[in-house]
């Protein structure tokens, strides 16, 4: 039981980010029909930009603003730097590439994933780094009887409020109709009166920068980050996004929560070595038995 | 009549192929004018290059004495032309009122408060079921009422030009005489301008002050509607070959 609650609360946690992460994917999809090879990357970047913001000056931030604060800054930081790198990316490598179609958007996305992982590793090295516990919030104890750390705590609320702000925006605002009007249909969008632009421009800052506020949280909870990283991170999105239905914002909240749980269930009972090939099992059964996913993409067609 | 809407020699290609080869059309305030011809004609073609979703390789098109051409799509609405695109191209997982707003989105002077509401009054006035169906996804609704929501979204910018493109296309015949009802009603009582692409020669000519026949990318045949009910290329062609009076 103890065993169960432990890698219960954990799932959960992780699974908050795999949420945060598989939204971005999801976002870019629904407007885009591109898989964001480079998703990942943005994930571990956000992770970089937030370790070298706590470390800088030898925990400068922490010391000024408290461990809450600094927290709070590592994470804006990564939200906005990943957010432009996202803007950066879709300029240099997508946007040329439109008018092609989608075969080289994927492949663009691919290089664009190899190009971040190199970027990151000739900036920060190749070795691991490690976000130093004095940083890390981390006090623990107990709500109703089960252990948890206030860092799982704010993950917890953050993620689940981040995407609660997302939906809103999407499901309930103009400009999320115009987002959803624009994956549905371009050019009819544009006869609307949508400026195509710039919801794509939303997407693309958007996506990447809930990725980075993400990488940060990773960061704090694993500690130890790797330039390499963001391949297996965007992999397991990418399963999020496919569990729960590609292109389906609650989809990819879903999708990574009963990810992150499971993952963690199967670390705890079976084995810790074996989980991402469990991970990935999971991808090809879903792939092969239910490949609209747990929500589906929502389709009203009547022909 | 006032020129609204002009196109002057305006030529388009998809590739090697010239879909229209110079085209002039005139529409005036307080006007409607029908575009008649078969498929492959550039009816379509010609209406998406006014709405410039399609890219012209020379001409112009005149809009209130202003070159369209340097205008990017998406400010065409708030300048007030509007277009209802061939096959409704609704947005089929947005709910009918979303759609609606959604018509509105690039009117910056029509906000989210009561100027819209009254518009949209107006509409469900113009079309009730919409108002029954206003919570209902789009893509669940019949052939007729999607057509109807394609058109009540185009008017509730408020144009002063409404682009037709085929609004009778694969609909009953009641629905038809429906959608022609409103047609009428909107430019009679509105004063919308309305430049309507039609399959149904017989129907469009009957609310048409003036018509233009395409062929192959070219204006073949045009003059006021009534005489072109009495031209015999046009009867032989379009309308059957029987008579209409007018």
């Amino acid at each position: 039981m103890a065993t169960f609650v432990e890698q219960s609360i954990n799932g959960l946690t992780i699974g908050s980010f795999y949420a945060l992460v598989a939204l971005g994917y999801s976002m870019v999809y629904g407007v885009m029909k591109l898989i964001n090879f480079a998703h990942g990357d943005l994930f571990a970047l956000g992770s970089y930009l937030g370790y070298t913001l706590l470390i800088a000056g030898s925990s400068w931030v922490t010391m000024h603003f408290g461990l809450w604060g600094g927290m709070t800054i590592a994470m804006l930081f990564a939200f906005v730097g990943v957010g432009l790198a996202g803007l950066l990316m879709e300029r240099v490598a997508y946007r040329p590439v439109y008018p092609t179609g989608r075969l080289p958007l994927v492949v663009s996305a691919l290089g664009m994933s190899i190009f971040l992982e190199n970027g990151i590793m000739a900036i920060w090295g190749s070795r691991p780094q490690a976000y130093p516990a004095a940083v890390v919030p981390s006090t623990r104890f107990s709500i109703l009887g089960l252990p948890v750390t206030s860092l799982q705590i704010v993950i917890l609320l953050l993620s689940f409020t981040l995407m609660l702000v997302i939906w809103f925006i999407v499901e309930k605002t103009t400009f999320g109709a115009a987002i959803r009007a624009t994956a549905l249909d371009r050019s009819t969008a544009t006869l609307m009166g949508i400026d195509v632009r710039v919801v794509i421009f939303f997407i693309f800052a958007l996506g990447p920068a809930l990725g980075g506020i993400a990488g940060v949280m990773n960061g704090m909870y694993y500690r130890a980050i790797s330039f390499n990283m963001g391949w297996a991170y965007g992999l397991k999105a990418f399963t999020a996004t496919i569990l729960g239905g590609i292109g389906n914002i609650p989809g990819a909240m879903i999708g990574g929560i009963l990810l992150g749980l499971m993952e963690s269930l199967f670390a705890g009972y079976v084995s810790g070595a074996w989980k991402d090939v469990f991970v990935f099992v999971i991808l090809i059964a879903v792939l092969i038995w239910r490949p609209t996913g747990l929500l589906g993409e929502k389709t009203a067609e009547k022909v | 009549m006032a020129t609204l809407l002009a196109t002057k020699n305006l030529v388009v290609n998809y590739g090697a192929v010239q879909a229209l080869k110079g085209i002039d059309i005139e529409l005036g305030e307080h006007d409607i004018v029908t575009v008649l011809g078969a498929n492959g004609a550039g009816k379509t073609t010609l209406l998406k290059s006014i709405s410039r979703i399609q890219t012209i390789k020379s001409g112009s098109i005149e809009f209130k004495g202003k070159d369209l051409a340097t205008v990017p799509a998406f400010q065409l609405a708030a300048l007030g032309v509007s277009h209802v695109p061939e096959g409704r191209r609704i947005f089929a997982t947005l709910t009918t009122e979303e759609n609606l707003n959604l018509g509105a989105y690039g009117v910056r002077n029509l906000p989210a408060g009561k100027e819209l509401q009254k518009t949209k009054e107006w509409i469900f006035s113009l079309f009730p079921i919409l108002k029954e169906r206003r919570k209902q996804l789009a893509g669940t609704l019949s052939g007729g009422e999607q057509q109807m929501l394609a058109i009540g979204r185009g008017l509730i910018s408020k144009p002063s030009v409404l682009l037709l493109d085929e609004p009778s296309l694969g609909l009953a015949p009641i629905i038809v005489q429906e959608i022609f009802r409103v047609i009428r009603q909107i430019h009679e009582e509105e004063g919308v301008s309305i430049l309507l692409v039609e399959q149904n020669a017989r129907k469009a000519l009957s609310v048409a002050r003036y018509g233009y026949i395409l062929e192959l990318g070219k204006v073949a045949i045009e003059g006021e509607a009534c005489n072109l009910k009495d031209d015999e290329r046009v009867r032989a062609a379009y309308l059957g070959g029987s008579k209409v009076s007018c």
